[in-house]
């Protein structure tokens, strides 16, 4: 993904309160409980379980969950497109 | 990695106004006190000044200056008639300057009562009769240019009212009610936060207050109002769980049979710049993480997990409460 931005995707995290149900590196409040905690996200498992981990399906993911995959916990969030490619990079940055 | 931030770091993205700036006013009652602050300060630089005047003469003087310096008159005037001088005129000054705070408001001003509650806030706008008019909880709504009287009290331990853009700080002590003045001059958000330490999340109880153009603050009171008489049931899973899974026992939404008063009020929560009082944006998502384990993100507020809830049931209750406008 050229142009994405990890630095910026952190910010982008913090401003829309991801944290409010992942525990996430780097940002410190909140350290939400109720969906999965993101250290080691760049691992590589797969998206929810279910989708394959690849950055063009995760960006659309962080955006629009229940689009992507009917039926997930997690709700669309109010971020562009771009802003969903900067989160999806930034989440990449997160070593085990 | 850089330095790890926050989501309440980032709030000035969600309202204007975050971290409130101590020295930026935006109406009459907190300019009085910034300018006063000012003198204050530009005084004590002064007095500075001259203490680290006196002290280099003591240290690096001739032996003419020194003895000067330490004479009795010295003493008598720099030691008592200054002080004594500058410190009634800097009173009488500040007094003066800040008489704007202690005056009563002019008849007819609008009141509303605020009540610090552990850890969030109950606002109640009265009618001209001090009946309570219409509840809310966490943000309140202004006309811009006009005095609003607030009535402060506390439902438990000692709070203190602070939005820094409007007025100082004001102790909400129990079982008394305190009068504050505020008045914003331009429309905008300025956000608050709880002063004294009350508790467990003190730090994280937050306040907006919104300022309208008076035209358009009367059209939104006047919404609410008629909103009141008809709120029809939605019908909705989310309105069957808010009564299933027994949020009606502390949350009240106007016009349905939810009517419990121990937590925030939810008739408005869909339109509330935060959630979790002033902590959080409001979005789907920072609903279902507040509502599945809001003690992950307040730490011992009032406000149990509901981790026991199926996800479904947690977005279903979101998405009815972010209808609640």
């Amino acid at each position: 993904m050229p142009e994405a931005n990890a630095a910026r995707g952190r910010k982008v995290m913090a401003r829309v309160g991801c944290a409010s149900c992942h525990t996430i590196p780097g940002i410190a409040w909140p350290q939400g409980q109720v969906g999965p905690a993101l250290q080691g996200f760049a691992a590589g498992n797969l998206i929810s379980g279910q989708l394959p981990n690849r950055p063009d399906v995760l960006a659309a993911y962080v955006r629009n969950a229940p689009e992507v995959l009917p039926g997930t916990t997690m709700p669309a969030m109010p971020i562009s497109e771009r802003e969903a490619r900067d989160v999806a990079a930034y989440l990449y940055t997160l070593e085990p | 990695m850089s330095r790890p931030i926050s989501t309440r770091s980032s709030l000035e993205s969600v309202f204007k106004g975050w971290p409130p700036p101590v020295l930026d006013p935006a109406g009459p009652y907190a300019g009085s006190i910034s300018v006063l602050s000012w003198v204050l300060f530009a005084m004590a630089v002064v007095v500075l000044g001259v203490v680290l005047a006196a002290l280099g003469v003591a240290l690096f003087g001739g032996q003419r200056l020194k003895s000067r310096l330490g004479g009795q008159a010295v003493i008598w005037l720099g030691g008592i008639a200054l002080p004594i001088v500058v410190l009634t005129a800097l009173l009488v000054y500040g007094l003066s300057l800040t008489r704007n705070l202690g005056t009563p408001a002019p008849p007819g001003a609008m009141r509303v009562q605020v009540t610090g509650e552990m850890w969030w806030w109950r606002v109640a706008y009265l009618d001209s009769s001090g009946k309570v008019a219409l509840w809310d909880a966490n943000e309140l709504h202004i006309p811009v240019g006009e005095t609003v009287v607030l009535e402060l009290r506390s439902a438990d331990v000692i709070h203190s009212f602070w939005v820094p853009r409007l007025s100082g700080k004001l102790d909400m002590i129990p079982g008394r009610v305190n009068l504050m003045k505020i008045k914003a001059d331009k429309p905008g958000s300025y956000g608050g936060q709880c002063a004294e330490y009350c508790g467990g999340p003190h730090a994280l109880m937050g306040f907006v207050v919104v300022a309208h153009e008076p035209a358009e603050f009367r059209r939104i009171m006047a919404d609410r109002q008629a909103a009141l008489a008809s709120k029809p049931p939605s019908g909705g899973r989310g309105e069957q769980l808010f009564a299933s899974a027994g949020c009606a026992a502390c949350h009240r939404i106007a016009g349905t049979p939810f009517n419990g008063m121990a937590g925030p009020d939810l008739t408005h929560v869909g339109t509330r710049r935060t959630l979790g009082a002033g902590i959080l944006p409001n979005n789907r998502g920072t609903l279902m993480g507040w509502i599945g384990n809001a003690q992950a993100i307040k730490p011992g507020n009032r406000m149990p997990p509901y981790s026991v809830l199926p996800a479904d049931d947690i977005r279903d209750l979101a998405l009815y409460l972010e209808q609640q406008r």
